[in-house]
């Protein structure tokens, strides 16, 4: 059984590499590939069950024992965001499928969007600190030429920054690597967090966590987000949500593997981690509602998610750590959301900027309803799905005394709630500003995987039931006992 | 020979970043990938130099090398190579369409078409 979970990883690669040599057929590559990753969703579904019943699962490669070769681990939080994951890339590879761009068809999109996902996922499977660097390779590859794909000129410009900034964090990731092999000596996470908690935090082993918060601090975009408008919002449609949805939550889900389970003692880092997280809120804030450009605005709000989740993950009770996996679960639909709906905006007007766009509820209600929903559902009211995360997150809060980012974490829901709400009520209120003739018809194929959206963040605020046992047992992160154990095979 | 190697990572380390710090695309490509030998070399340190012979079935010895960091090696050698190209490829793309290979003409906001 536990042989399935290498099927995440390898049959996106092997699925990948087949169509390339379907490229004159999109319509086949887009069913072929929409068909293997629902597959993959259903198998992930049943491995949660058994998870849920058996314990963390785990594969060793080649019949290498922990800590020698390399594993993949499935526990319930790394399941849960690569469910989560294989579902949204499907609702994208959907709305590519339902509203075709040959440009983007015509260069190995959906190859390229199978490897970003074997990337992401296996960056959430690993259970050995060298393969995440190479899964993260294998992931920021594949977005470095889905971030040129579409082909225009901006594009490029902004490709060149993202492309040496990932270097440059790779290259400390490679360092922090080296360190680590240096001062402990083991690779595998749970061998390493052994090692760590028994010699204790010496000041070579503090540094070392610093440089690894830096690299996974440029992947998230937590306060080294300086790249991230600019690539996010340079893009096309589909790799922007799939960009705000996917890659940013790979650096957060880092930094929460890493700093639950190897450098989980001492002040220093909780300490950095929630500086860094409150300035994120603020920096993201001043640009979510400084722009007027709807593209900027979205990957500024993409920001300010990133932030919210870090001051969970800072404040560290089990309350915040619960409400924060719920809120990266929500904000990986909703972004997608977001980003399809921007677009869709974009591409029925030609414009970019709030002040061009005027009247559009009276020409699109469907949209304009949807894009009402995805404003209420990111700044957290209910019945939608960010309402849960951040109410237990703000009480983890008020628990841990962390005042100032519980006045943080309320005043960037405002921001949230003040960015969209102005680009609902310019673009979608007042008077039409396209006659009946101009009018741009929006098929009702195009919606649909809007609507699915739309729906799964209602669903997942009205179905908090449902998943409260599986996301009571991802928090389980914070007592990493349960992992080493599993990983190391002692019952 | 450790100390020795470690200087001269951090040699490498800065003449990489003195190139990434440059204005010339060709030069900043060419800065990651001295940024990657730096850091190879690092990682190879690590493991300890000259501890033992070769790791080799069939050997018998006292020690023997640690062979695992030169597997990682291998690995991040292959990676760099091919995110290198591919900076290669991408900066002439962006030289066809803006002419230019300069960093600080490459500036300005997306609305500019």
């Amino acid at each position: 059984m536990s042989n399935s979970l290498v099927l995440f990883m390898v049959i996106p690669i092997i699925v990948g590499i087949i169509l390339i040599f379907f490229r004159e057929s999109p319509k086949l590559q887009s069913w072929f590939s929409i068909g293997v990753l629902i597959a993959l969703f259903g198998l992930g579904l049943y491995i949660l069950q058994q998870v849920q019943q058996n314990g963390i699962m785990r594969l060793d490669f080649g019949g290498w024992e922990p800590p020698f070769g390399i594993l993949f681990v499935a526990d319930t939080f790394a399941l849960l965001l690569s469910l989560t994951t294989l579902l949204v890339t499907i609702i994208c590879l959907l709305y590519v499928a339902l509203s075709p761009r040959e440009q983007m068809i015509n260069y190995y999109f959906y190859p390229l969007v199978l490897f970003l996902n074997a990337g992401i996922i296996g960056s959430y499977m690993t259970g050995d600190i060298f393969n995440l660097f190479v899964c993260f390779e294998v992931m920021l590859l594949s977005s470095y030429v889905l971030i040129t794909l579409g082909g225009n000129r901006i594009q490029l410009r902004e490709a060149m920054k993202y492309v040496t900034i990932n270097i440059v964090s790779s290259w400390f990731f490679l360092v922090g690597i080296a360190f680590v092999y240096g001062s402990v000596g083991t690779l595998n996470m749970a061998h390493i967090a052994e090692r760590v908690a028994a010699s204790g935090m010496d000041p070579l082993l503090t540094v070392v966590s610093i440089v690894f918060l830096t690299v996974f601090s440029l992947k998230a975009g937590l306060l080294l987000y300086v790249w991230l408008p600019g690539s996010y919002s340079s893009t096309p449609t589909v790799t922007s949500a799939l960009f705000g949805a996917l890659l940013t939550k790979v650096g957060v889900y880092a930094l929460f593997r890493v700093f639950t389970l190897i450098f989980n003692e001492g002040t220093v880092i909780p300490t950095f981690i929630a500086i860094m997280a409150g300035l994120t809120l603020i920096g993201g804030s001043l640009g979510a509602v400084a722009y007027t450009d709807i593209r900027k605005i979205a990957a500024y709000n993409v920001v300010i998610a990133v932030g919210f989740m870090l001051a969970g993950l800072s404040i560290g009770t089990t309350l915040a750590i619960e409400g924060t996996i719920y809120y990266i679960l929500h904000d990986m639909f909703a972004k997608a959301l977001l980003f399809l709906l921007i677009g869709t905006m974009i591409f029925l007007t030609n414009k970019v900027h709030i002040h061009e766009m005027s009247g559009l509820l009276k020409n699109y209600p469907v949209l304009g309803w949807s894009f009402f929903i995805v404003t209420l559902s990111l700044a957290g009211i209910p019945p939608f799905s960010g309402f849960m995360g951040k109410i237990l997150v703000m009480e983890g809060a008020l628990e841990n005394g962390s005042y100032i980012l519980l006045f943080l974490s309320v005043a960037s829901s405002l921001a949230v709630l003040y960015s969209l709400l102005r680009i609902f009520s310019q673009c979608f209120w007042g008077e039409t500003i396209i006659s009946a003739e101009e009018q741009r018809p929006l098929p009702a194929m195009r919606l649909m995987p809007i609507i699915m959206l739309a729906s799964i963040t209602l669903a997942l605020g009205l179905g908090v039931e449902v998943m409260a046992p599986y996301v009571q047992e991802a928090a389980s992160l914070l007592d990493p006992s349960t992992y080493i154990d599993a990983v190391l095979g002692r019952k | 020979m450790e100390s020795i190697i470690i200087v001269l990572v951090g040699i490498l380390t800065s003449v990489a970043i003195y190139l990434l710090l440059s204005k010339n695309l060709i030069r900043i490509i060419l800065g990651t990938a001295i940024l990657s030998h730096a850091v190879h070399l690092l990682i190879l340190t690590m493991g300890g130099l000259k501890s033992g012979t070769v790791p080799l079935l069939g050997e018998n010895a006292e020690r023997y090398s640690d062979a695992l960091p030169q597997a990682l090696i291998l690995t991040a050698i292959v990676i760099s190579f091919a995110v290198t190209a591919f900076s290669l490829v991408l900066a002439y793309r962006v030289y066809q369409e803006y002419g230019t290979d300069r960093m600080d003409e490459l500036r300005g906001s997306n609305d500019e078409q």
